[in-house]
């Protein structure tokens, strides 16, 4: 079990939690729902150890480790896709993860590839990296449905826990994972 | 039209300027003409000083230049880390940007040597330059990326290679490109003043002495062709580190 325990975070323009608690699953996955500009974003961070609270704690994290799929790909523009993957891991893991996540060419570098493959290929590192946490900010953005499926079906039960962050309830069925209204905390 | 024939034309215009000017002038020794300044030219490249000082005056250019450009990495590196040594070494930086090279050089000269003067007045007009621009590109280098590296437990060696490197390459280009123009006018402006033994620098200054116009652009004219060769050589090597964006 992961619990925030009154938790509070600023940025220097804007409160964004104060006093917030809540539960996870320790296993499984969670899937957190709240309106634009509610903290999803703010709250993986914290999870991941990204940022620190000012206020509370979190508890059930201590040690583990996450593998973050930002909500933006954040791929390294100067590597191809493999070695960003490789980067994390190792050679043989990029390849596998690439070709799980159906990316042909991995000598492609980012500005060569679509929208959806640089989703994939960011994800890709993220399952390589490994670790105990799956933190994903949007994972399916750019992605047509059958191709969310497919991907889901081969992330799915990997990490002992993950927690995604979405919009669209239909992205936490295809991960089996609970939903958690923020806004309602 | 292919580049290369496009500048060869456009060079010939200028020649052509150039030698319709030294006509209607009529006298060499205000204006030497291209052929006047050919013949000086060969004329000097069949002397041993000739390569000597140009030798010599590349010798002290490079190694001003090398050492701003190791020290302003520094420096740059060392300021982006820690707040307090910008604020300490950026009045440092403007003084040296606004004084004029003529007033380090005079000064200088009652310091060290005046065959290290051109040296260090090479190091210091590029110093800044390398530093500014290393130091501006540090800043630019991506959030979202620096967070990426943190949330992938990238190693210090990692984050160097493969974030701050390639992140910092076209800022550090560009420095390096326009500190070697620097390096050059400056460090040849110095042994002017300072005339050090063996110098493009000093013998310039005896073309004055002794009005030798056609000697004076002949000089000039091996400052301006190994300023290019220098700056092509540069270019080539920078392209050669460069990978794939």
């Amino acid at each position: 079990m992961i619990r925030l325990d009154r938790v509070a975070f600023r940025y220097p323009e804007k409160q964004v939690f104060s006093g917030l608690t809540l539960e996870l699953p320790g296993r499984g996955a969670a899937a957190l729902m709240a309106p634009s500009g509610y903290g999803k974003t703010t709250l993986l961070r914290l999870l991941a150890g990204l940022l620190q609270p000012d206020g509370g704690a979190i508890r059930g994290m201590e040690g583990r480790k996450c593998a973050f799929l930002f909500q933006e790909d954040r791929l390294l523009p100067w590597l191809t896709a493999e070695e960003n993957v490789s980067l994390v891991s190792n050679a043989e893991a990029a390849r596998h993860w690439l070709a799980q996540m159906e990316i042909p060419d991995g000598k492609a570098y980012p500005r060569e590839m679509s929208g959806g493959m640089q989703r994939r290929a960011a994800l890709a590192r993220a399952m390589a990296f490994g670790g105990e946490v799956l933190l994903l900010d949007e994972p399916f953005k750019g992605l047509d449905e059958a191709l969310r499926s497919r991907v889901a079906r081969r992330i799915r039960g990997v990490f002992p826990l993950t927690v995604l962050a979405i919009h669209d309830p239909e992205e936490a069925a295809l991960l089996d994972a609970q939903i958690i209204h923020l806004d309602a905390q | 039209m292919n580049k290369y024939v496009r500048r060869g034309l456009v060079g010939l215009f200028w020649i052509g300027v150039w030698q319709l000017l030294a006509m209607a002038v009529k006298l060499p020794l205000l204006l030497p003409g291209p052929g006047d300044t050919l013949r000086a030219l060969f004329r000097l490249a069949g002397t041993a000083s000739f390569w000597q000082s140009t030798g010599m005056t590349l010798a002290r250019v490079a190694a001003g230049y090398v050492c701003a450009v190791a020290v302003g990495v520094v420096l740059a590196a060392a300021c982006h880390r820690f707040q307090w040594l910008e604020a300490l070494l950026s009045p440092v930086r403007t003084v040296i940007r606004a004084t004029p090279v003529t007033s380090f050089v005079i000064l200088v000269l009652l310091w060290i040597a005046r065959g290290r003067v051109p040296v260090f007045i090479s190091f210091l007009m590029v110093l800044p330059i390398v530093w500014t621009g290393v130091q501006e590109a540090l800043r630019a280098v991506d959030r979202d990326l620096m967070e990426m590296t943190r949330a992938y437990r990238f190693t210090r060696m990692q984050r160097l290679k493969y974030l701050y490197a390639p992140s910092v390459r076209p800022g550090f280009t560009a420095a390096c490109m326009t500190g070697l123009g620097f390096a050059w006018k400056s460090g040849i402006a110095a042994e002017v003043i300072a005339l050090p033994a063996l110098s493009v620098g000093g013998n310039l200054y005896n073309t004055k002495v002794y009005l030798e116009s056609a000697d004076l652009f002949a000089w000039t004219l091996t400052v301006i062709l190994l300023s290019m060769a220098l700056e092509a050589a540069l270019k080539a090597a920078m392209r050669g580190r460069r990978e794939k964006p």
